[in-house]
């Protein structure tokens, strides 16, 4: 075993790579001022940017990556590879000991792969799925507390199939030893979760730490994490690594902190924060979980999210995926590519047809912001008024999906300055503690209540009345038309009723983030 | 007294086999096992046992009362 686990073996060796930092930030800075699509005001920033918005280098980064940009996620895949299931600390959202294949949330994997049998998987997804864009290490324990295996996976993908973007995700605590060896690898996306920059509230997430070979507890333990992991974003950042900060929003615990958090990041140069709502179900076994703490609702979570955009790119578009996800963001195909089902498969790596397929997806994407572009004029009848709508649709930023088909809704938020993605609800059925299934349409109406109408490609008699009693406005005649577009029409003719006197306009209530296990893989 | 792991509660994370200053530790029937021969509860090496200090289950590495306890 060569893997020198934890030791500061890595010393900071050449500086080629590096670039001035101040240069980085005047970047940074930059680009945040985007979500000016051509005029069309404020977008959801970085996540929802185009090409307009960024410098190039960066656009060329971020522009096919589905974590780092949102308008990628609705057309290219991403896959992670589970090679890496040791790790250096203990969250207390996590428990390593639960996995079921049908569940979706970070930390949990069915099968443990070499980074032969990793490289084979990428290859074989690749060749399969021609969107599939970025390969990420991302447990189930930490990337670097596996640094031997992680670095492996990596040298051999990136021998086969240099196309593909590599990226990790690490708690951080060895982040600094080893910035290095990622910018060796051309890893250019490092995600670190970093959930507190102050011990007082730390100690109550982070039960303990392995460091210097000792497991160190309380305030102690949280004080040398927040140090790594501040010190290993600002060497990222140093490098150009683009560096997404995800944070698990914790009521009661770090969630007005995460603002102190969010300014912490963003001013060591971080391209993106990611703040993600607890998963604390009791049959996950997590002390979280079994202590009873809740996670936040979709208003609370989008609430926090709206306080810390300001001037710094928010992802709103995290699906929580498991460490060996497989698919577009939202879906998960793992269960095509066992290990059993990958070594006998016949691979063929065709990279000319990968271009092609993802040229189509450009071309796609261009259209559909062309035809946002054309709806901008005439949103000032909304004043001041905003609101949401959900949209049923399986990628491609169209409405393509059956109302009852339908495993998660995309949430945009309508306003006089456009069409905004503000996040997702899974609505998939889920199992309750082993109590069962609960009624699915009351599921979606507990899912979306605080949307005013619902986008789908098509949609039963009786689900229509149902959620016009719920007061969701059930929308079909858009079917396979483009998102934004079409919320955009929908909208002015919303204001246009309102304006005749044909409607009265209110508030809608919050709603549920859901909880728990998935329930049904593929339908 | 060597340290032996619990197999039931064991998650099969790996991190102890890194770890461990005697290459005590080894993957056996889909857990890990500590060779008895080989295990000096880290005396000499570290403060506190690897294994122990890493494993992500309490009361997962423990130690074995059928060995007497290791004299370095």
């Amino acid at each position: 075993m060569t893997e020198a686990m934890f030791e500061d073996s890595h010393s900071n060796g050449s500086d080629d790579s590096a670039v001035d930092i101040a240069d980085v930030m005047q970047k940074m800075a930059e680009h945040k001022g985007c979500g000016t699509e051509g005029g069309s005001g404020k977008a959801s920033c970085g996540s929802s940017g185009g090409p307009e918005d960024m410098p190039t280098e960066i656009w060329e980064k971020v522009k096919n990556h589905p974590c780092y940009s949102e308008e990628a996620h609705h057309h290219y895949a991403r896959m992670h590879v589970a090679v890496a299931p040791a790790c250096n600390i203990q969250c207390n959202y996590c428990n390593r000991k639960y996995d079921c294949a049908n569940e979706s949330r970070p930390g949990v994997v069915s099968e443990r792969l070499t980074p032969e049998q990793a490289s084979k998987k990428v290859l074989a997804v690749a060749s399969t799925i021609p969107q599939m864009t970025v390969l990420g290490i991302a447990g189930p324990g930490d990337p670097l507390a596996n640094p031997g295996k992680t670095f492996e996976t990596f040298r051999l993908i990136s021998e086969v199939a240099p196309d593909i973007k590599l990226c990790l995700s690490t708690n951080g605590l060895a982040l600094p030893d080893w910035v290095d060896e990622i910018a060796k690898y051309k890893v250019d996306h490092v995600t670190i979760t970093i959930n507190m920059i102050d011990p007082e509230v730390g100690q109550h997430i982070y039960p303990w730490i392995f460091w210097e070979n000792k497991r160190l507890q309380g305030y102690e333990a949280a004080k040398i994490l927040t140090e790594r992991q501040l010190l290993g974003l600002e060497m990222l950042t140093e490098r150009g690594i683009l560096a997404k900060i995800n944070s698990v929003m914790i009521p009661g615990i770090n969630d007005r902190h995460l603002i102190e958090v969010n300014k912490a990041v963003k001013s060591r140069g971080a391209f993106l924060h990611n703040i993600m709502p607890l998963i604390s179900a009791p049959e996950h076994g997590t002390v979280f979980g079994l202590n009873g703490q809740r996670g936040p609702t979709a208003q609370e979570l989008k609430a926090l999210q709206d306080d810390c955009e300001g001037d710094m790119n928010m992802m709103r578009h995290c699906r929580q995926c498991r460490a060996d996800a497989v698919g577009l963001l939202g879906e998960d195909r793992s269960a095509e590519f066992t290990t059993d089902k990958i070594m006998a498969m016949e691979v063929n790596y065709d990279s000319a047809g990968r271009k092609a397929y993802q040229e189509a997806v450009e071309a796609e994407r261009q259209a559909k912001v062309a035809a946002k572009k054309d709806e901008l004029d005439g949103l000032e009848l909304a004043g001041d008024m905003k609101l949401l709508v959900a949209v049923a649709t399986k990628g491609h930023g169209i409405i393509n999906e059956h109302f009852g088909h339908a495993k998660e809704f995309q949430i945009y938020e309508l306003s006089q300055t456009g069409a905004k993605f503000v996040g997702h609800r899974r609505v998939d059925l889920y199992c309750q503690g082993g109590y069962g299934e609960e009624d699915a349409l009351d599921t979606v109406i507990k899912a979306i209540n605080d949307c005013h109408a619902v986008f789908v490609a098509k949609i039963g008699g009786c689900p229509k009345s149902d959620l016009q009693a719920a007061g969701i406005e059930p929308v079909d005649q858009y079917a396979h038309e483009f998102i934004e577009k079409s919320a955009l029409v929908w909208f002015k003719d919303y204001l246009a009723k309102i304006e005749a006197g044909e409607i009265v306009h209110s508030d809608r209530g919050d709603a549920a983030i859901r909880q728990g296990a998935l329930l049904s893989q593929a339908s | 007294m060597a340290y032996k792991i619990v197999g039931s509660q064991c998650t099969n994370c790996t991190a102890c086999e890194a770890l461990c200053p005697n290459l005590a530790i080894s993957e056996a029937k889909g857990t890990f096992v500590i060779d008895p021969a080989k295990c000096t509860e880290c005396i000499g090496h570290f403060d506190t046992p690897q294994c122990v200090a890493i494993c992500p289950v309490d009361e997962t590495c423990v130690l074995d009362t059928a060995y007497p306890r290791y004299v370095a």
